[in-house]
């Protein structure tokens, strides 16, 4: 008889979020900071915008999916001369 | 066997019709256009990534365009020495797929910039520049909302180093100032080549810059250079 090796493939959410890195100025989120104050709200203090970006993946392990959002970043959807980003995996 | 000019066409280019219309009416050059989905550059001797839209800048732009079947071809065709020149929109791209060091942000006031501006010659080092002056002042136009250029300082200091700053925004007397840098660029940076000097990518556009009848002719002198210096004409 053979052998059956069952391989279960989960759907993983990777949520990710994408920013301006720190030394980059952001005009966009200036011009909010900016906009806000306007609006009164004087205790906020800085405003980065960035992007989030959700990834549907169907992977084996929460590694796997881990593994397969950071290619997609890397290569895609973040441009690492300019962007930091941040992957967390449900 | 007569030199050929290839313009690439993506989904959202809008400055292919200009590019091919300067060179092939106005340079008088043999000109073809290529289709974004091609895989191979064939006989093409000059390619010119042209101004737009590409993906309706979808993501960044330039960064979906670089996925384009065209790009694995532009990326051989770059590494054999053959000369591609990326004009704004091109430009991104070609910082996009890596054919350049750096990358673009959104301009510092936000605000999408379409005007006449001077240029100043850094480096006549690459042959897109050689038959221009080092100091020489063009007046060309721009037209983008993402044309901050931005790299780190020590990649300022290697382009400074190879020469690899091509154009730098400057007044109308050819002085590197704060107020002529109309989009935020580190240094004043309008253009610039590769270390080997075959890939161009600059923010203003030249190839608008061609009749009198529509106001500036300085885009004639720096095609004549690029055409000249490779042996095209």
């Amino acid at each position: 008889m053979l052998e059956r090796k069952i391989i279960n493939i989960f759907m993983y959410k990777a949520k990710v979020n994408i920013t301006l890195r720190n030394s980059i100025l952001d005009p966009k989120g200036k011009a909010a900071h900016h906009a806000l104050q306007n609006l009164g709200l004087k205790p906020v203090k800085d405003v980065r915008i960035g992007k989030y970006i959700e990834l549907n993946i169907d992977a084996t392990s929460k590694d796997e999916a881990y593994g397969l959002a950071e290619t997609a970043c890397t290569k895609l959807l973040a441009n690492e001369v300019m962007e930091d980003f941040h992957i967390t995996i449900e | 066997m007569s030199k050929k000019i290839g313009v690439i066409v993506f989904p959202g280019s809008n400055c292919d019709h200009d590019a091919y219309h300067a060179l092939k009416h106005i340079m008088n050059a043999d000109t073809t256009f290529l289709w974004h989905k091609d895989h191979d550059l064939r006989d093409i001797d000059l390619l010119i990534i042209p101004g737009g839209f590409s993906y309706g800048d979808y993501l960044r732009s330039g960064a979906i365009a670089r996925f384009s079947p065209i790009m694995n071809a532009v990326q051989d065709y770059v590494k054999k020495g053959y000369p591609v020149l990326g004009i704004c929109n091109g430009f991104q791209i070609l910082l996009e797929a890596g054919l350049l060091p750096g990358a673009m942000l959104h301009n510092e006031k936000l605000r999408f910039i379409c005007k006449n501006v001077h240029i100043r010659v850094e480096s006549i080092r690459s042959p897109f520049t050689a038959g221009l002056e080092k100091g020489q002042v063009l007046n060309i136009p721009v037209s983008h909302g993402e044309g901050n250029y931005f790299i780190g300082q020590d990649g300022v200091r290697q382009l400074e180093e190879n020469e690899q700053i091509a154009f730098r925004y400057c007044n109308e007397n050819g002085d590197i100032t704060k107020e002529a840098n109309i989009n935020g660029s580190v240094s004043n940076i309008a253009g610039i080549t590769n270390k080997n000097g075959n890939v161009l990518g600059m923010m203003p556009h030249p190839e608008r810059a061609m009749e009198p009848i529509l106001g500036l002719t300085d885009g004639i002198p720096f095609f004549e250079s690029v055409l000249n210096k490779l042996e095209i004409a």
